[in-house]
Formats: C-alpha cells, sequence, structure tokens
C-alpha cells in the first residue's frame, strides 16, 4: 500500500516537472516575442519623426480611444489574474467565466484598434504613407495581431475545459495562457508610452 | 462565491498570488497609468522631465506586472525563466539604444 503511493507519488513528481518544464519553454518563447517588439520599437524610434511632409504623431492620434484600450487592457490582465486564482481553487466554472470576461475586454480592445486603424486609413494616412506611418502600423499592428492569436487561442482552452475540466495539462495550458495576456499589457504599456505618450507630449 | 474550499485555498494562497495581491497588483497598474498621463495631457513637465517620468512609470509598470501578475520569483531554481528574461531585455535595450544611437548620429552627420 504504501509502495502503491510513493510510485504514484513518483509518476505525479515527473509529470509535474515535465509540466513545469513546458511553462519554462514558453517563457522562453515570450523572451524571443520580446526580441520581436524591441526590434519594431527600434525601427518606430527611428522612423517616427520622417513624416515625408503629412501629419505627425500629434496630429494624428485620439487620446480618448487609446486611453479606453489602456484601460480595458490592464483590467482584462486583471481579470485573467483571477482566472488563475479560479484555478487553483479547482473552481472550472468559475475559471471559464472569468476567461470568458477576459476574452470579451480582448475583444472591446481590438474593435477598438481596429476602428482607430479605418478613421486612420480613411483621412488617408496608410501603411504605405510614410515611414512614420509603416513603423506605427507594424509595431501597433503586431501587437493587436497577439491579441487576435489569444482570443482565438483563450475560447478554443475556455471550450477544452468545458469538456475536460482541470487537469495537469489544462492547469498548464491556463498557466500559459495567462502568462502571454500579462505579456502582451505589458507590451501595450510600452506601446500606450512610446507611441501614444510621447507622440502627443 | 458562497462555497469555501478553505483546504485546497490555502494550499494555493502559497505561489500563485493571492486575491489581495491581485488587486494590489491592479491598482498599482492603475495609478501607474494615470499618473504619466495627467503629466502629458496637462503638460505639467517640461519634455526631458516627461520623458524621464513616464518612462520610469512605464518601467515600473513593467515590474508590476512581472511580480504582481507573472509570479517571476515562482518556479524552481535555478530560475531559467529570469535569466532568459534578463538576457532578452539586454538585447532589447542593446537594439533600441544602438537604433536610436547610431541613426540619430548619421543625421547629424550629413
Amino acid at each position: 500500500m504504501a509502495h502503491a503511493t510513493t510510485e504514484h507519488s513518483h509518476a505525479h513528481e515527473a509529470h509535474e516537472s515535465h509540466e513545469s518544464l513546458k511553462v519554462l519553454g514558453f517563457w522562453i518563447f515570450i523572451v524571443t516575442d520580446i526580441l520581436i517588439f524591441g526590434t519594431l520599437f527600434a525601427c518606430y524610434a527611428v522612423l517616427h519623426t520622417h513624416t515625408n511632409g503629412g501629419p505627425g504623431a500629434k496630429e494624428l492620434f485620439e487620446m480618448p480611444g487609446v486611453i479606453a484600450e489602456t484601460f480595458i487592457l490592464l483590467t482584462s490582465s486583471f481579470t485573467s489574474g483571477l482566472a488563475m486564482l479560479a484555478l487553483h481553487k479547482g473552481k472550472v466554472k468559475q475559471l471559464i467565466a472569468w476567461l470568458a470576461v477576459t476574452a470579451v475586454l480582448g475583444a472591446a480592445f481590438i474593435g477598438l484598434e481596429l476602428h482607430e486603424f479605418v478613421v486612420l486609413v480613411e483621412e488617408g494616412h496608410k501603411i504605405s504613407s510614410n515611414a512614420f506611418l509603416s513603423a506605427f502600423y507594424t509595431l501597433v499592428g503586431t501587437h493587436g495581431l497577439h491579441v487576435m492569436i489569444g482570443l482565438v487561442w483563450m475560447i478554443a482552452l475556455m471550450i477544452q475545459l468545458s469538456r475536460r475540466g482541470i487537469t495537469e495539462v489544462t492547469t498548464r495550458k491556463v498557466t500559459n495562457l495567462s502568462l502571454y495576456w500579462h505579456f502582451l499589457d505589458v507590451i501595450w504599456i510600452f506601446v500606450f508610452t512610446v507611441v501614444y505618450l510621447m507622440g502627443v507630449m | 462565491m458562497s462555497q469555501h474550499n478553505t483546504g485546497h485555498e490555502h494550499a494555493s494562497a502559497e505561489g500563485h498570488g493571492s486575491l489581495k495581491s491581485y488587486v494590489i497588483g491592479f491598482i498599482f497598474s492603475i495609478v501607474l497609468t494615470i499618473i504619466p498621463l495627467v503629466i502629458v495631457m496637462n503638460g505639467l513637465l517640461n519634455k526631458t522631465q516627461t520623458f524621464i517620468t513616464i518612462m520610469i512609470m512605464a518601467v515600473l509598470q513593467l515590474i508590476v506586472q512581472l511580480f504582481f501578475f507573472m509570479h517571476i520569483r515562482e518556479g524552481e531554481k535555478p530560475r531559467w525563466n529570469v535569466m532568459t528574461l534578463i538576457v532578452g531585455i539586454i538585447i532589447v535595450f542593446t537594439v533600441v539604444a544602438g537604433s536610436i544611437w547610431i541613426m540619430s548620429f548619421n543625421s547629424t552627420m550629413q
């Protein structure tokens, strides 16, 4: 009996460390993503004054929408944290509910961002207009794309959670998703600071 | 909410953060967003001061997210996640600062 228990706990430990190794792997992925964004930030920093005679950041950016986006994303980072708490309490319904709230906030963020882009393009400020706008759309658009991928992932995970419940595997998946979502929030803070705040100051 | 799973709750409170730490992190992140916003929108400081202040706020915000939400200190030792993150940040700093430096040098030389 005692023997069986130890064997089980050994297997459990091995599996656990395997799962935590996958979380480390996800951290490494996040760092490679940081490198991508770092390069795009460098590009933007160098090119943001190259407007080819067109309007610059100060004239183009509408702060109310951007401020709303920022607070929405900060709140979604918090709600994904609450999802993590529900996960560790083993409450699957609460977990799915908080993920759903996070997804709705994420979708609202994407909606506002797309609206901003559409308004800019309609005014004639296209990605091909000048180097400043190329760098702007690439940097902000790459972040937006990441949020959209996060949304698809979140929805898929909500379906999986409702079918399989909380297991070691789904625990690791939710942990990684939560890391990814907080990371997107961090990137947005720098977009908000470097692109928007410095743009209008 | 009325359900209380005290045994589980206790075990999870260590290491994975608690409601309290998430709420504190959230409040910090809101405050750290409002401060630079107010400074920039009202033009309270001159250009250099504003630049320095809002960059400090952004870095503090990064630290809040890492410690309160991403639980950077968690996990087994040695902390490979922290090490890879530091390497990444050094490369990013080199790329961003280096690009700005070399490109501004280039434009003054023309």
